[in-house]
């Protein structure tokens, strides 16, 4: 239980630090590093409460997909950041007074509320016992919660298409595969008649191309 | 020491709040405000397995997922608006953005 704890402690305090530095590292590429480094500990907090699907989901999904595209656009775009963080002290005082006052509240609430017994109702889906954690979450979310999740692949689709739809353009001067201009393509446009004189071996001029 | 529903809890509201002062801080620049997002839809996520976790109850995981889901959406849509942004004007700058006079 020791060790636990000494986990918990240990995740805790970098996920906190690293959160910290994403929002006052100078460099926007340092930022996106440190938000990988939070979600790795976010990640080992799952692990320690039981959940290790949600953490291997979280180290592929945000780390694998959603940081690098956080990387690649900060590396594409040419924006000079010295620039953008010109109001950052100017900015200090109300975003710490609001920091301050929401941490207060939490906090305050969580040391009222939070720790004190709470009697529940019965529990929607219990954990089953034997069996691992991805077989438990496995087994109600496709059969009870199987809209919902269907609904979540209609998010993700739309947010795909939308993606695709947002940043495609055509480049002028670039040949491209017409699928509609294929499809009516028929013989009166793609076979063309070359008379060829009768007894000799010379191309007419016509089919010379 | 036992480690309990609180000390999740407290994590994941300092996560929030360093989140919520982040897109204070860096008022100008897109990218941070939208990593800041990212970060209290961690503190959330945080908030349901813990409770998840304590109550016994699968619910709260499910839940998780499918707010990883729509964050994951969420990161994929607003970067494509900030590239597709940066396309037309040139800048990222928050303040630039008022074209539509909102």
């Amino acid at each position: 239980m020791a060790l636990t704890a000494i986990f918990f402690y240990l995740f805790a305090t970098l996920a906190l630090a690293s959160g910290a530095m994403v929002i006052v590292a100078k460099n926007p590429v340092h930022a996106v590093l440190f938000l990988i480094l939070t979600f790795f500990n976010a990640a080992g907090l799952f692990i320690l409460l039981g959940a290790e699907f949600l953490a291997m989901l979280l180290v592929i999904v945000y780390v694998g997909a959603v940081a690098v595209l956080f990387l690649f656009v900060v590396m594409m775009l040419d924006v000079d950041f010295a620039e953008l963080r010109a109001g950052f002290i100017k900015n200090a005082p109300v975003g710490l007074l609001v920091g301050g006052v929401v941490l207060a509240e939490l906090v305050l609430l969580v040391l009222a509320r939070g720790a004190a017994p709470v009697t529940l109702g019965l529990a929607a889906s219990p954990i089953p016992m034997g069996l691992t954690n991805t077989e438990a979450l496995g087994q109600i979310l496709y059969t009870k919660y199987v809209y919902i999740f269907q609904g979540a692949g209609l998010v993700l689709l739309v947010a795909m298409v939308g993606a695709i739809v947002l940043t495609l353009r055509h480049k002028e001067g670039v040949k491209r595969q017409s699928i509609a201009a294929q499809v009516a393509r028929g013989p009166a446009t793609a076979v063309s008649m070359v008379k060829v004189a009768p007894g000799g071996s010379k191309i007419p001029e016509a089919a010379k191309r | 020491m036992e480690i309990g529903l609180g000390h999740y809890l407290t994590v994941a509201a300092c996560l929030f709040t360093l989140g919520m002062s982040g897109i204070f801080l860096n008022r100008k620049n897109v990218i941070i405000i939208l990593m800041s997002v990212e970060l209290m839809l961690l503190a959330v996520n945080i908030n349901f397995v813990a409770f998840s976790h304590f109550h016994a109850d699968l619910v709260g995981q499910v839940f998780a997922l499918f707010v990883m889901t729509v964050a994951a959406a969420e990161a994929a849509i607003g970067l494509a608006i900030i590239v597709v942004y940066f396309r037309n004007r040139g800048s990222i700058a928050v303040e630039d953005i008022n074209m539509m006079k909102g």
